[in-house]
């Protein structure tokens, strides 16, 4: 049992700390994939090639002087991105990172918890990482702050729709909510799941983006129109807590992506490669990290190429084009497994 | 005691104290948070009660969806101010009594009951989403659906309500 808690604490601290890592390089990557998109050269004053900028960024964040306006809501005021933050780290724990690595006698999996649920929590952790915005755009008692606050929250409600439709396909053809379940799957025969459901892996990468506010949706923070969005009246290192939490949105969003249609840590043509035991466990961990990585600069490679949507359009394309779509696509899962003979 | 009894009653501390926050402040606002509160306590009390599946679907759609609709509206109208509009005698009186008549038909309904475990709860997998879709699917497949066609008809309402009239 004390074996057990320690085992389960190390592995909740390894990904408390990757995520935060990882969060923090992709504020340096964001910069150097903007740089050498516009040819530009980028962060390079810190140390080698700038990789040091993310430590400089962190501690310019702490040391600058905190501002709370005076006729805000206090508690709510830093309640907002405690909450954000909570929330963009509390995926994780679902998420299997590798295989299960074996330690003596004993198996260790890679995965915090593997509850039977598993999507459905990340589902409702997302809906719930609406609050921090929406209490920190209210508490701030700006205007733009509220604006940017309601623009978030309906963004978010609308695309939840289209995301859980496109999941609902994804589970009939898997037939689990468990996410460990739906990588074991695609592991042992079998295609991955982006064969059987492009559609559904479409939707569901579109929504991300909006779930994320990140470009082409990021109109919560749209600087033309509002000043600086939900996190106007905010500084210091609240608001890096806001800016984080988007990074470890983008992070956790790329593993989720990564382990529902790309085969989580499933290495392709696995059954071929000569290499067992922890060897094994190791290199699909590496490989799973390299999927996310690829899809983290995906997430950069779109913000730095589309322009933002006007607010009409973002609307149109959730409600009209993406949930008829995603309603489509159960309905030709469920003829199509019908016709296959699979029910 | 069990670790899951000192939960529960954590749990029921909490979902009480926050229930009645809810009605206390005077601020809407955190009337709205406090409500929040009470929907994750008692979707602790569902993850006790071995229905996961209940207690995030409860999370989702209460906490995640709903209340976020309730906080936008409250927030759209800017009813933020800690004053309550002075209302008149009659319906103060005519909520005391409603609430009066509500209180003595609950006494008069739970003072007979005796506290015993229903046979369905002694199954410990009834909350888990298998057990629960055979149950909804073969068992109460009309109920389910005549609920849906009943929600379908009051979101066709909603979407006729708010459309702007065309001439």
């Amino acid at each position: 049992m004390l074996t057990f808690i320690i085992y389960k604490s190390i592995l909740v601290l390894i990904v408390f700390l990757i995520s935060l890592g990882v969060a923090a390089y992709a504020t340096y990557g964001e910069r150097k994939v903007a740089a050498f998109m516009q040819d530009r050269i980028g962060p390079d004053r810190a140390g080698p090639f700038g990789i040091f900028q993310p430590l400089a960024d962190g501690l310019k964040m702490f040391m600058k002087e905190e501002i709370i306006p005076t006729v805000s809501n206090k508690f709510l005021f830093i309640l907002g991105p405690s909450l954000a933050m909570l929330t963009a780290l509390m995926a994780g724990v679902v998420v299997p990172w590798g295989g299960k690595l074996a330690i003596g006698d004993h198996f260790y999996p890679l995965q915090i918890t593997d509850i039977n649920i598993g999507i459905l929590y990340v589902f409702g952790v997302v809906s719930f990482g609406v609050y921090g915005i929406m209490i920190g755009g209210w508490a701030s008692n700006n205007k733009y702050s509220l604006l940017g606050a309601l623009r978030a929250s309906s963004q978010m409600i609308s695309y939840e729709i289209a995301m859980g439709l496109a999941i609902v396909a994804l589970v009939m053809k898997t037939g689990t909510l468990s996410l460990g379940e739906m990588v074991a799957q695609q592991g042992t025969g079998g295609w991955w799941n982006i064969v059987y459901q492009p559609l559904g892996f479409l939707i569901f990468l579109i929504c991300a983006f909006a779930e994320t506010n990140r470009a082409p949706f990021d109109l919560p923070e749209c600087e033309t129109e509002l000043v600086g969005g939900y996190h106007t009246e905010y500084s210091s290192m609240k608001l890096g807590f806001y800016l984080f939490a988007e990074y470890i949105n983008i992070f956790i969003s790329s593993a989720v992506i990564s382990t529902l249609y790309f085969g989580g840590f499933n290495l392709p043509f696995q059954s071929h490669i000569p290499l067992d035991g922890n060897w094994l466990v190791i290199a699909q961990t590496a490989f799973f990290f390299g999927k996310v990585i690829f899809f983290i600069f995906f997430f950069m490679w779109v913000r730095w190429t589309i322009p933002r949507f006007r607010y009409d359009q973002l609307m149109n394309l959730g409600w009209k084009i993406l949930i008829p779509l995603a309603i489509f696509n159960i309905l030709a899962t469920g003829v199509l497994m019908y016709a296959l003979g699979k029910v | 005691m069990l670790l899951s009894q000192y939960l529960f009653f954590f749990l029921s501390f909490v979902a009480v104290l926050s229930a009645l926050m809810v009605i206390l402040d005077k601020n809407p606002v955190h009337s709205v948070l406090f409500l929040i509160v009470t929907f994750f306590a008692i979707a602790g009390h569902y993850l006790l009660l071995n229905a996961q599946f209940l207690a995030v679907t409860h999370i989702i759609v209460y906490a995640g969806a709903i209340m976020v609709l309730f906080l936008y509206v409250i927030m759209m109208l800017n009813l933020n101010k800690e004053i309550e509009p002075h209302k008149k005698n009659i319906p103060k009186v005519a909520a005391v009594i409603s609430a009066g008549v509500l209180m003595m038909c609950l006494v008069a309904l739970l003072k007979g009951a005796e506290v015993q475990m229903l046979p369905a709860a002694r199954n410990s997998n009834i909350g888990l989403v298998d057990s629960l879709g055979k149950v909804l699917f073969k068992e109460y497949m009309l109920p389910f659906e005549v609920s849906s066609v009943l929600f379908l008809a009051a979101m066709v309402g909603a979407v006729f309500l708010s459309k702007k009239e065309i001439h």
